[in-house]
């Protein structure tokens, strides 16, 4: 047995998943946020999907 | 009493020269990993030494096996870094160790650390691009980095855990109660793809990226025909106490929640095995076909067959091994670290038996689902639609202001487990407690000295007739209790050995 060496515990972070599951759990899903969420994420998306997706080859590995 | 698991994870990451498809992925790798470290100071080169990976743990060494020899000489870029990790390249991927931890919490750490490392070594990489000739400068392009399996056209890698255990338990045994549990714990900690390996139109979504690659129960393969149960036997560790269980059935995963319950209940039940705790194990009638079938199946709900002419589901199975840990844990057996893992066990577990899509924010393969779905949602798009191929990729992407998983995290939408600050510290830090603190401590403040460092040895040369050898047989022996005060007194490698040696 060790001490771990931590100086805190791993506690999960339960306020962070309310506005999701929450969400989830109602019939009426709050959609101005699910759209903020996409057009954030539209924002950072690589810009060519097809020529990105065609491009992405790897080797296989292990 | 079941031994301490000393555990980590090893992991290929996808690597993709954005603007040059044809660019070498074994250079653009090399320059990934040499650009971490690239301060012009000496490096210590890997210690092959103990290295054999076509050693069987059924008693025998493989002749033929398919593994290719070490490509060190080719000049492939190996080091080993402060934080006691290993940073190199393996079959055309940049690869990251984690340092031996005490811990699935610590363990968990160190694995998000490696995120963060190959983030910043790709992003230094980039500088030292050649040019395209007759480009007249244009940009060389940008290296992208992710955390997944599979690149969707048939190639897949690897995300491996190793368990340091008792050497004693018959590998046979071992083998029996694993093959159910790793069956199963897929749809607790699976990171999802698009797609599938068979041609199968039914099947658009699922649950791992890894399970379709997995072809036979047991053996010795890693790239081949590979096994739910792998039989390397490569201690890293005095052979005769300790086994490495090397665990190649698992994604990588983004989710701190899957990494730490991934490594956490895989300990518990290794535990249990070393123990003798465990019942006699449930047979899977076809344990391969019953591994594709539920990552599948992403209601969760897919039975599979027993041999009794019974079937089960991958919730039911994971019921019956958290029962048992958690009886386990009520009889002082298990670990302190136990109740932690339990309690998220058994609240993931409860999740996916009401409604799976209840861990969007929580388990990778859901949180990928949900986002996946909005945009096919939002954007009529079909499941083949490139651009959901492309949210596929780029929800493992490394970096943090471009991986949609972080982009997650930073608006508030994923459970964290771990603190951010102890992340930035174990890049540059190695943990504690285990033989990492001693091989980083040591990679740290004598590098020039460090001739080559391995798993359990590191070799000096200070200029004495023969190099210096010291042995780290123990994973346990050589944290910080033990090696702190005497490295911080000792400024050179020199004394350090003669303090060793007790001179």
């Amino acid at each position: 047995m060790s001490d771990g060496g931590q100086v805190r515990k791993g506690r999960p972070k339960q306020d962070e998943e309310n506005t999701e599951t929450t969400e989830e759990a109602t019939e009426e899903v709050d959609t101005s946020d699910v759209d903020d969420l996409l057009d954030e994420i539209d924002e950072v998306l690589e810009e060519n999907a097809e020529e990105f997706v065609k491009n992405y080859v790897q080797k296989g590995g292990e | 009493m079941a031994s301490p698991k000393y555990l980590g994870t090893e992991t290929e990451f996808g690597i993709s020269v954005v603007g040059r498809p044809d660019f070498n992925p074994v250079l653009a790798s090399s320059l990934v990993v040499n650009a971490y470290s690239a301060d012009g100071r000496h490096r210590a080169r890997w210690d092959y030494e103990e290295e054999n990976p076509l050693r069987d743990a059924r008693g025998f060494t493989q002749p033929g096996g398919h593994e290719p020899a070490p490509e060190d000489d080719v000049g492939l870029a190996n080091t080993i870094l402060t934080n006691g990790a290993r940073f190199y390249v393996d079959h055309a991927h940049p690869e990251y160790s984690t340092p031996e931890c005490a811990t699935p919490y610590d363990a968990t750490v160190w694995d998000k650390a490696g995120e963060r490392i190959l983030e910043h070594a790709a992003e230094r990489a980039a500088e030292t691009l050649p040019h395209v000739e007759g480009s007249d400068g244009a940009r060389p392009g940008r290296i992208v980095i992710s955390k997944n399996n599979t690149d969707g056209k048939g190639a897949a890698y690897g995300m491996h855990e190793n368990y340091i255990m008792d050497r004693r338990i018959p590998f046979g045994e071992l083998t029996r109660h694993l093959i159910p549990f790793f069956v199963s714990r897929q749809v607790l900690v699976g990171a999802g793809r698009i797609g599938n390996e068979f041609g199968r139109k039914d099947v658009p979504y699922q649950i791992s990226q890894r399970a379709d690659f997995f072809e036979v129960e047991v053996g010795l393969e890693t790239t081949l025909k590979r096994p739910i149960v792998n039989t390397r036997d490569e201690p890293h560790a005095d052979p005769e106490r300790f086994r490495r269980l090397h665990v190649i059935i698992g994604d990588a995963n983004l989710s701190e929640v899957c990494t730490y319950l991934k490594l956490g209940a895989t300990s518990l039940v290794l535990s249990m095995v070393e123990d003798g705790f465990l019942p006699p194990p449930p047979v899977l009638a076809q344990p391969v076909k019953a591994l594709h079938a539920i990552s599948h199946d992403i209601s969760c709900s897919q039975t599979v067959a027993l041999d009794a002419n019974t079937r089960t589901t991958a919730v039911e199975l994971q019921w019956q091994y958290l029962e048992r840990a958690r009886k386990y844990h009520e009889e002082g057996l298990a670990p302190e670290w136990a109740e932690e893992v339990l309690a998220l066990w058994e609240r993931l577990l409860s999740t996916v038996e009401d409604d799976p899509m209840k861990l969007d924010g929580v388990v990778d393969w859901v949180t990928k689902h949900q986002l996946l779905d909005r945009y096919a949602a939002r954007d009529g798009l079909d499941w083949s639609a490139d651009k959901l191929k492309l949210i596929d990729v780029q929800y493992h992407d490394v970096r943090q202001d471009k991986g949609l998983y972080n982009r997650l995290v930073d608006a508030g939408r994923i459970e964290r487990v771990v603190d951010e600050g102890e992340v930035q510290q174990a890049v540059a830090h190695p943990p504690r407690d285990t033989r990492a603190y001693f091989r980083g401590r040591c990679l740290e403040k004598y590098r020039d000295a460090v001739a080559a460092a391995g798993w359990d040895a590191l070799i000096f040369d200070v200029g004495r007739e023969s190099l210096q050898r010291v042995p780290m047989m123990d994973p346990g022996r050589g944290g910080a209790a033990t090696t702190e005060a005497l490295i911080d007194r000792c400024d050179t490698a020199e004394q350090l050995l003669d303090a060793l040696q007790g001179n």
